[in-house]
Parts: structure tokens; C-alpha cells; sequence
């Protein structure tokens, strides 16, 4: 066997109180596309910034073509040839594509030769870009391919991708797919962290499974099912999320001819929404971030005021009602922003519980607030929910975003909703932890709860929707049963690709 | 009243020198806060260069160690600034006002036996051939040589931040602290450089005010300067040649009220003494209706975390 361009040797790395990665290994070949699996929390981040020398390890060694690698800073991978597309993009808004280009190199060229040089790599790899545009305009795909093409430009060997796809519709995911394969064909090694397991099923020639922080198993995904996959990320059957009858019963919510304009400058425009959801039924609602799903949830919660006639709730006029009337009524709602919105990050649980949770539960008294049983309320969902964290008295901000997902999510839960309305109902957590709450949601359904679930992970609304509709700049399409659509056409729902071209690679 | 005693080129000339130490002060605070970091201690940097200054050039009789001294001074200052909000990672608004209140006594007590003394003079540089130009000679080139550096300091920041790699990396620390450390860029060590910046400007600013511009050492004599360029780099919206107009507006119209004032004009001495902070801010709310915008990072505190 030949040497393996990158070789992880029982890497460790501790924090105060965790150990992040405990005796990694694993090798990367030439041209191999290598899949890096896990939950959260389970160290793959950890482990790539060891790797991009942004964290150095306790113990262990890296092996770069068969010599020793020990980046000391960023800088120093680069000019090995390693190169990262980051997960949350490390770009600056206010900068134009060049400039953020050039920031990301060891020695730039003058900007009028970067410049033809973006146009030139980008046009090869099928990822269009001008290069004097002001990266803050850019659409997420867009901001993709200045983290890749700064990347590229650098003639990488390694490439680190850090979950791309779960920003992309999925006509962008094929565009990137397409780029990737390209890049694998030119003999680049790319190491993939995702955990979406189709996606590595399609793309990636071997598999590294991390679990707590320790390298529990490796695979060809080609020939293992997703299943498998994901059991051995969790360490445990996986249950899937299941429901029993899809009785309907009368409309709950019925939203018609409702036009609004954003509450704020950057806001899309909800434009003539139309939607109905019976009760028992949900309704997944997909889209690409930023077409109007923050102003959709804001004006079924009431956050944001509309015609009377516009929102009826079993029949009853509620567009001008505002949150807790709402509340009172059985109109509830998770929005996606955990910290700041859902929740006031430097309180405690118990002080959570309350804010949203006072009218239907009784929580306060003439004025006065009864902290008793706020405090059994609040532990009332942290047992049901298995949040993960010492007692109630504890901050919003202190619990990791799965665990604080699933106490917002049970708040809302646990109080009866009639209608439930939630954005983002999983974003950031773990599959275990994300199978939760999505049964969670069934079994409300099943009691009778009209429930819209606004999100983008296709995967999800697949799985629990009974009918799905899409957003797109702020115009909902017709709501269509949700069982036996395809991804194609899905995808025309949301809206194709956005103006984006497809990659003729 | 007589305006004709008002003479135009005097005024110009002269309105260069009042806006000089503003210039000073708000460019090297544009530095820093482009940087992403907002430091309201500009005032008592100034104050405390004042003295500094002021203190060197009588011991030592030399203007130019002055204002070497005033520069130092204001960067020593800031390095309090430093300390607080880079590494104990304490709240920018409340560390730069106390380096203000701190600043403002800290002179005070250094300045007790320099009241009422005159400092050494500089001295006017004046340009051959080109000071002699009637009308332009005596109002852009017979004077003191701080003033010209206020504006090579405008020039070269306008050159750093827009052309060089440097002012790049700068704009990106102040954008986006995380990214810029994920890139693997030195997020405080590139701050604490602009903060000492921003510091030495402040200082020379102060001098200016009490070797060049009065020049004699009292308590407060900064008043309130120091503040006025703190508003002046946001509604110059983090430009180095509105930094430069936008001073020049406030200084002239300064010294057109004095004039005025020397001259009798009927009007309330009061409305005459806030016309320039009034004009100047009507001015530059006007010019900052375009859409650029603060550094997104903007005093917030950067803490690597991994």
C-alpha cells in the first residue's frame, strides 16, 4: 500500500472537564474522498482544527506524506496544502470576494491579477463569481464557492469541508457534488464532515465514525446503509420517529391572502400566503434560509400584526391578536434563534419556563409570579425532554444548542398547543437528540394538534409532513401531500437554484 | 460690527490650525475602531499627550522631543486601555470612559507647576518659492510642521487601509473577529497595535492643542475635543478624507465665530459658540446618508475560544 497522504496517529486533545479526541487514528489517501462522521459534540471539529493547526493536540502525531506535520497556526497548514471550507463561514460582509480571497492566501497576487485568476478557477470548477462583488449580497451558495475558490487557489491537497451542504438547496448540493468529484479526479484529497448520510453514501470512498471523542469504527459508505451508519455514530438503535393513524380533523389554522412587509431592512416580504392545516396534520414548510420563514413564524405568533381576517384560528379572526393573547388561545410557537430568541440566554431555565409559559400553565397570580411551580414546570420538561443539564436554576446560555433545543421545543410542547408552530425544530442537534423531538412533534400531532414545521433539512420535513409546501422570496406554493414527492421536484418548489447555473464540468 | 476687519486669509489659515489636533484625535481613533475597537478614552489620551508634551518641550526646551513625548504619552495611556479591554476582556464603553476621568485628573495632578509658563515655539515651516505665493503661500504653506504631518497621517491611513495588505487585514479584524482568527490572523496583537496608534494620534492631538494652538498648559484645556472626534470618525462613516473635511468644517467655522464675535455681530455670543458643533454634525449626517457602515465587530470583545 502506498503512503497515505495524511495519517492520524492517536491524537488527543483534552479541555477542561471533556476530552475532545482520545486517540484518534485514521488515514487519508491521495485523491480519496474521506467522510468524517459524528454527532455533535463528538470531537470532528476538534479534530479538524488540529489538523488546520488552530488547535494543537496534547498527544499524538500527524504524518504529511509520510513526514511529521505539526502545524503551529494556520499559516503553517496552508503551506503544507492543507486547505478548510468552514462551517460557519469565515467571511467578512462588508469585504468585496477578492478581498476576502486574499485574505485567506499566504501571498497574494496584486488584486487586478486575483481577480482574472477567480474568474478564471471558477469558471474551470463550474462555481461562476465576480470577484468585485461585496460578499454580504451573496447568497449562502454564493458564499460557498468564495470559501472553495479561496481554497482552490491555493492548489490544496488536502481539502476540509465542514458540513457545506446544510445551506444549499439541492440543486447546489449537485453543483457542488459535481466540483468535488472533479477535484477528487485531479487527485486532491478531501475530508468531508457531514451527517448527512446520503450524502456521504453518494460521495465518499471511506468512512471514520467518531463517538465521545474516540474513533469507534470505520466503513466503505458505498456498501453500508445509512442505518448502519447512524447507529454507529449514536452507539445505540436508532429509533425512528413513528406515528400511528393521519386522521384529520377540521381546519385549526387558515391563513389566506396574507401579504406583509418585513419588519426589518434585510427581510423578505411575505407575498399573498395562502395555507390551511387541519387538526393532526403537519404541515413541513421548506425553503432556503431567508425567504420569509422568520416573517412567516413572526406573523403566525403574533410577533408581527396583520389584518384580522388574514390569520383564523378554529374559525376565529387572531391577525391582530399578539403573542400571549395568541398563547391563551392555543396558538404557540418555537422560533428558530435559540439564544435571544426562544429563550433569553442569560436567565435561568426556571425564568424561561416562565416567559413563555405563564399564561397556559398559570404561572403568576395577580401580578405575582407563583415560582414554585414555574420551577415543577421547568423540571417537568427537563425530565420529559432528557435535558441535559444540572437543574433548572441553571442559564439558557450554559446548555450546549441540542440540549436547549429540546427544552424550547417541550416547553411549547408540554403546554397542549392547538396549533404548534416551530422554525428550525432540530437545527445543530444531534440524531438522537433530533429523533426526539421530532416524535415529540408526531405525538402532538396524533393528539390533535395542527402543527407547521418550518425547515430546512428536506430529510426532516420528509419525515414527519403530512403535506409540504416551500417558500420562495416570500410566496408559499400550494401545500402538496407530502408522501411520494421527489427531490426534483422539491427542489422546483423551492425555487430551483436560485439563479444559479448548473456546473458543466 | 465691521466684517471687514475679518481678513479671509487669515481665517483659512488659521482654521487649519484650530482643526489640527481634532484631525489628529479622529484619525487615530478611526484606526481603531476599524480595527473593531471602540475606545471612548480619547479625551484623556489627549489631555494627558497635552502635558506630556507640553512638560518635555519646557524641561528639555525642544518642541519636536514635545511632541515625541506626547505621542508616547497618549499610546502609554492607551495601553491601560489595552490591558483592560484585550486581556481582561473588560467592557469597552466603561474602560474608555474611565481612561477619560483617569486621564483628566492623572494631567492635572502632572501639570500643577506647569501652569502659566509658555512653552518653546516651533516655528513656522515656510516652503521656498511656494510660501511666497501671494493669497495661497500664507494660507497652505507657512505652517508649523505638526500640522502637515496631521496631514500626511490622513494620507497615509487613506493609503494603508485602501491598498495594502496590512489595512486589509485590519478592515477583516474589524469586520469579523472570528474569521480573522480562523484564518489564523492575530486578532489582539493587530489591536493593540491600532489602540497604541490611536493613543500616539491622540497625544500629538492634545500637544498640539497646548504647545501650537494656545499655547499654555491649564487644566481640562482639551475640552471636550476629544469627543467631538469620537463623532466625527462615525459621521465621517470611517473615512479618512471626511475625517480630514469634516475637521476642517468644524475648526473653520470655529474660528468664524470668534471672528464674528470679535467683529460684534448681533447675535448671542451663545449661538455663535454651538454653531460649529451644530453645523458640523448637520453636515456629516448629511454626507453619511450613504450606506457604509460601522466595522460589524465593533466593540465587541474578541475571546479565542477553540
Amino acid at each position: 500500500m502506498t503512503t497515505p497522504l495524511l495519517s492520524l496517529q492517536g491524537l488527543t486533545k483534552a479541555y477542561p472537564g471533556v476530552v475532545a479526541n482520545d486517540q484518534v487514528s485514521f488515514d487519508i489517501g491521495e485523491g480519496e474522498v474521506h467522510a468524517l462522521l459524528g454527532e455533535n459534540g463528538a470531537g470532528k471539529s476538534t479534530l479538524v482544527k488540529m489538523i488546520y493547526g488552530l488547535v494543537k493536540p496534547d498527544s499524538g502525531t500527524m504524518l504529511l506524506r509520510g513526514q511529521n506535520f505539526a502545524p503551529p497556526e494556520p499559516r503553517a497548514a496552508r503551506s503544507d496544502g492543507i486547505a478548510m471550507v468552514f462551517q460557519h463561514f469565515s467571511l467578512f460582509d462588508a469585504l468585496n470576494v477578492a478581498e476576502n480571497i486574499a485574505l485567506g492566501m499566504e501571498n497574494p497576487p496584486p488584486m487586478g491579477d486575483l481577480a482574472s485568476r477567480i474568474r478564471e478557477v471558477s469558471e474551470t470548477y463550474g462555481l461562476p463569481l465576480d470577484p468585485y462583488r461585496t460578499v454580504g449580497d451573496l447568497s449562502a451558495g454564493e458564499r460557498q464557492r468564495v470559501e472553495i475558490i479561496r481554497c482552490l487557489l491555493q492548489d490544496p491537497k488536502l481539502l476540509i469541508m465542514d458540513e457545506p451542504t446544510s445551506v444549499l438547496t439541492p440543486q447546489e448540493v449537485n453543483i457542488l457534488f459535481e466540483t468535488l468529484n472533479k477535484l477528487r479526479s485531479e487527485g486532491t484529497s478531501i475530508l468531508y464532515i457531514s451527517h448527512k448520510l446520503e450524502e456521504i453514501r453518494t460521495l465518499c470512498d471511506h468512512a471514520t465514525i467518531l463517538r465521545l471523542g474516540k474513533n469507534v469504527g470505520e466503513c466503505i459508505p458505498a456498501e453500508t446503509s445509512a442505518r448502519d451508519m447512524a447507529e454507529m455514530m449514536v452507539g445505540s438503535t436508532l429509533q425512528t420517529p413513528e406515528r400511528s393513524g393521519r386522521d384529520f380533523g377540521e381546519v385549526a389554522l387558515d391563513v389566506s391572502g396574507l401579504s406583509v412587509p418585513s419588519p426589518s431592512e434585510f427581510g423578505t416580504a411575505l407575498r399573498n400566503v395562502h395555507l390551511t392545516v387541519r387538526k393532526g396534520e403537519v404541515l413541513g414548510i421548506g425553503g432556503v434560509a431567508g425567504n420569509g420563514q422568520d416573517e412567516l413564524l413572526g406573523v403566525l405568533s403574533g410577533e408581527i400584526q396583520t389584518p384580522a381576517d388574514a390569520i383564523k384560528f378554529n374559525g376565529q379572526a387572531i391577525g391582530m391578536l399578539g403573542p400571549t393573547a395568541r398563547r391563551k388561545i392555543g396558538v404557540l410557537t418555537a422560533p428558530e434563534e435559540r439564544l435571544g430568541h426562544a429563550a433569553a440566554p442569560d436567565m435561568s431555565l426556571t425564568e424561561n419556563a416562565l416567559l413563555t409559559g405563564s399564561v397556559r400553565e398559570g404561572l403568576e397570580s395577580s401580578g405575582f409570579l407563583k415560582w414554585n411551580e414555574t420551577k415543577q414546570f421547568a423540571e417537568k420538561i427537563i425530565d420529559a425532554f432528557d435535558v441535559r443539564t444540572p437543574g433548572p436554576e441553571n442559564a439558557a446560555r450554559s446548555l450546549s444548542g441540542g440540549n436547549l433545543q429540546k427544552f424550547v421545543i417541550g416547553r411549547e410542547v408540554l403546554q397542549n398547543p392547538d396549533v404548534l408552530v416551530v422554525n428550525q425544530p432540530t437545527w445543530g442537534v444531534d440524531a438522537a437528540a433530533a429523533a426526539s423531538i421530532r416524535q415529540a412533534i408526531l405525538d402532538l400531532a396524533a393528539k390533535g394538534t395542527a402543527v407547521v414545521c418550518i425547515s430546512q433539512d428536506l430529510d426532516e420535513l420528509m419525515e414527519i409532513s403530512d403535506s409540504f409546501a416551500a417558500l420562495n422570496e416570500g410566496r408559499l406554493s400550494a401545500p402538496r401531500e407530502a408522501t411520494g414527492l421527489t427531490v426534483d421536484e422539491i427542489g422546483l418548489m423551492m425555487g430551483g437554484a436560485h439563479g444559479m447555473e448548473v456546473a458543466h464540468v | 460690527m465691521d466684517l471687514g476687519e475679518i481678513n479671509p486669509i487669515l481665517l483659512v489659515a488659521s482654521l487649519m490650525v484650530a482643526a489640527t489636533p481634532l484631525l489628529l484625535a479622529a484619525i487615530g481613533e478611526l484606526v481603531v475602531e476599524k480595527a473593531g475597537v471602540l475606545n471612548l478614552g480619547v479625551e484623556g489620551m489627549m489631555i494627558v499627550g497635552a502635558i506630556s508634551g507640553f512638560a518635555i518641550s519646557v524641561e528639555t526646551g525642544s518642541p519636536w522631543l514635545g511632541f515625541i513625548a506626547a505621542a508616547i504619552g497618549g499610546a502609554v495611556l492607551s495601553l491601560l486601555f489595552v490591558l483592560l479591554t484585550q486581556f481582561a476582556l473588560a467592557n469597552q464603553v466603561a474602560s474608555g470612559l474611565a481612561l477619560t476621568l483617569f486621564g483628566l485628573g492623572f494631567s492635572a495632578l502632572m501639570g500643577q507647576r506647569y501652569v502659566g509658563i509658555k512653552p518653546p515655539s516651533m516655528g513656522d515651516v515656510h516652503i521656498p518659492l511656494l510660501s511666497d505665493i501671494p493669497v495661497i503661500g500664507p494660507i497652505l504653506f507657512q505652517h508649523d510642521p505638526i500640522l502637515y504631518v496631521g496631514i500626511a497621517i490622513i494620507a497615509a491611513v487613506w493609503a494603508t487601509l485602501k491598498y495594502t495588505r496590512v489595512g486589509l487585514i485590519l478592515r477583516a479584524v474589524g469586520e469579523n473577529h472570528d474569521a480573522a482568527h480562523a484564518l489564523g490572523y492575530k486578532v489582539i496583537k493587530i489591536r493593540i497595535i491600532a489602540i497604541l496608534f490611536g493613543g500616539a494620534c491622540a497625544g500629538l492631538g492634545g500637544a498640539y492643542i497646548s504647545l501650537i494652538r494656545v499655547p499654555q498648559w491649564t487644566e481640562g484645556m482639551t475640552a471636550g475635543v476629544g469627543w467631538i472626534a469620537l463623532a466625527l470618525v462615525v459621521f465621517a462613516s470611517w473615512k479618512p478624507w471626511r475625517v480630514l473635511l469634516g475637521a476642517y468644517l468644524f475648526g473653520g467655522i470655529t474660528v468664524l465665530q470668534l471672528n464674528l464675535q470679535a467683529a460684534g455681530v448681533a447675535i448671542p455670543v451663545e449661538y455663535l459658540a454651538m454653531s460649529p458643533y451644530i453645523i458640523t454634525i448637520l453636515v456629516l449626517v448629511i454626507l453619511s446618508a450613504d450606506k457604509s457602515r460601522a466595522p460589524a465587530s465593533l466593540g465587541r470583545t474578541f475571546h479565542a475560544s477553540h
